[in-house]
């Protein structure tokens, strides 16, 4: 949904996305979503979504990652293991239902936006 | 319940709501039984609020509540004369989370005049068991879990075996009106009555993992109960609130929901494979899906869930407004730290590894941590501190000590203490034991039942 406020700045995956979540899938997995509301948008997120930029946003092994690409949803899902085991000292997302944050807030290239 | 002349055309499956005592309107059971349901189901529990409920054997959820759904699925199971499956008692699915609902059952009977057979199934493990076991060579890890050791399952405050559908359908089958499971798949749970009967288990399967979650998988998935009819070529999915929708796209994204794969969901006894999967719109609010397979495994495996206790934890919580402290809040959490670990040391004289604390903070960088990427200066900051110690009484000294530096910590260039803003008096809160989830395994059974323990109850 296009922001007025947000006139001229660079548009995010977020922006582009019916919607970005994450979700825990089990005490230690992390499952990511992005639901894209048309194929032009969908080839935008399943170019920019990559192993790489996956590892160096969430910090975690590129080998590590299971990404699945479903045209026929708009989708692309990513998983991977838990970096902070649900529920330990260290976990401030209990349910992950939070860090859709960074992949959501990726710059999309302006060539590609649309 | 007895087998009849071959299986039928098709059973019908009515999931009131993602939860037991999540609560749904009357009219959603009373157009579930309309459309005929053959068998109610409900899934009373999940990990996905974290290890307390397991490592506790309590529920999350509140008697009033559960026992109000309750008494609204006894009737209507009643009346209609089929079978109330419930899934997962009591959050974590230990022998306290079946007794506690089995509990509720019984007074509800008493109370309403219902004449019903209760079937308990515990799931809950002993450890030295499991130890056995494991030195047989017969757990094994799941990823990204190292193997297990016996002293893993020692720490354990409970372990739970998740079932498949062969000990409720070994339930059903004695003739259970009531089936109250212990840890249980939650496919499983809304599977069991339709394999019993014979229908596919490709379609079956993958019918329970669409309508477990209640309406998640709709058009808004606030809007609670759900459907699904089972044939031998399909099967259909509609939400039982009339203003929601299924559509292709709302039920085939349901798979993506909490998984790993969409493709893929393993049971105890195989694979669900919806990969082939064809969803077709029947109308508006009805969605149609063929071709979903079900691949068996070789060996049978149980998972396992079990909680430890890690220590004993305090919350404390203080608030910071000053923009000279705000500008700097990563060197004043550098030096807060600092701090707290030299006083520690020296107040208390604790090793620096008996002891560990979490510096949140909420409002700036808390949620995400060193993934945020460069936040921007706060207008204010919820300064969490969370402090685990071996004991309740460590951790509260811990956190007492930290008290004055929560309230005036200055930066290391201030020449003057500030106050900073608590909340409560005290600001500190003692939380008790603090749980961790330890267990991703599974055990290679024999049979799907020999983990599981089956009592019948008259009501």
């Amino acid at each position: 949904m296009p922001d007025p406020d947000s006139a001229g700045a660079p548009r995010t995956l977020g922006d582009l996305a019916l919607e970005v979540r994450s979700k825990n899938a089990g005490p230690f997995w992390m499952t990511l979503e992005a639901f894209m509301p048309d194929e032009q948008a969908y080839r935008v997120a399943d170019a920019l979504i990559t192993p790489e930029l996956i590892s160096e946003l969430y910090h975690v092994p590129p080998a590590s990652l299971q990404i699945f690409r479903i045209p026929e949803l708009h989708v692309v899902k990513v998983s991977f293991p838990r970096p902070v085991v649900q529920g330990s000292l260290h976990d401030r997302d209990m349910h992950a239902g939070q860090h859709h944050v960074p992949l959501a807030n990726t710059v999309v290239p302006a060539a590609t936006a649309g | 319940m007895p087998d009849q002349c071959g299986p039928p055309d098709s059973v019908g499956i009515l999931v009131p709501s993602g939860m037991l005592g999540a609560g749904f309107s009357p009219g959603t059971i009373t157009r579930g039984i309309s459309l005929g349901a053959d068998v109610i189901t409900v899934d009373g529990g999940s990990t996905d609020s974290g290890p307390y409920y397991l490592g506790t054997g309590t529920a999350k959820t509140t008697e009033r509540a559960v026992r109000r759904d309750l008494r609204l699925l006894l009737a209507a199971a009643s009346s209609a004369g089929i079978p109330l499956v419930v899934g997962s008692c009591g959050t974590g699915g230990t022998d306290s989370g079946v007794n506690w609902v089995a509990g509720l059952v019984n007074a509800i009977c008493v109370e309403d005049g219902l004449d019903l057979t209760i079937a308990k199934i515990f799931s809950e493990q002993q450890a030295d068991q499991l130890i056995a076991k494991l030195e047989r060579g017969r757990i094994h890890a799941l990823p990204p879990s190292a193997p297990l050791d016996a002293a893993t399952l020692a720490r354990c405050t409970h372990i739970v075996a998740m079932m498949g559908h062969e000990p409720i359908e070994q339930a059903l089958r004695a003739g259970a009106n009531v089936v109250l499971a212990g840890r249980a798949t939650d496919t499983a749970v809304s599977a069991a009555f339709a394999l019993m009967r014979g229908m596919p288990p490709g379609l079956t399967w993958h019918a329970a993992k669409i309508i477990e979650c209640g309406g998640q998988c709709t058009t808004d998935p606030r809007s609670g109960g759900v459907f699904a009819r089972i044939d031998h070529g399909g099967f259909t999915i509609e939400p039982l609130d009339p203003d929601a929708a299924c559509t292709p796209t709302s039920v085939a994204a349901h798979m993506l929901y909490e998984t790993v794969s969409p493709y893929t969901m393993r049971e105890p006894g195989g694979t669900i494979a919806v990969a082939d999967a064809v969803y077709t719109a029947v109308d508006e609010r009805i969605v149609r899906v063929e071709g979903s397979r079900f691949e068996p495994a070789e060996q049978y495996t149980v998972k396992l869930e079990g909680a430890a206790i890690t220590g004993y934890e305090t919350v404390s919580f203080a608030g910071i407004r000053d923009p000279q402290v705000l500008r700097s809040i990563d060197e004043w959490a550098g030096f807060f730290t600092k701090t707290l670990t030299e006083r520690v040391e020296t107040v208390l004289e604790l090793e620096a590894d008996s002891w560990a604390a979490d510096l949140r903070l909420y409002g700036y960088n808390a949620i995400l941590g060193d993934l945020e990427q460069s936040p921007a200066t706060p207008a204010e900051v919820g300064v969490m501190l969370l402090v685990n110690a071996e004991d309740q009484e460590t951790a509260t000294a811990i956190s007492k000590l930290a008290d004055p530096l929560l309230l005036h910590l200055p930066l290391p260039a201030m020449h003057y203490l500030p106050s900073f803003a608590f909340a409560t008096s005290p600001a500190h809160i003692d939380r008790g034991a603090a749980y961790e989830f330890v267990l991703n395994h599974v055990v290679e059974v024999d049979s799907p039942t020999e983990m599981f323990r089956l009592e019948m109850t008259n009501a």
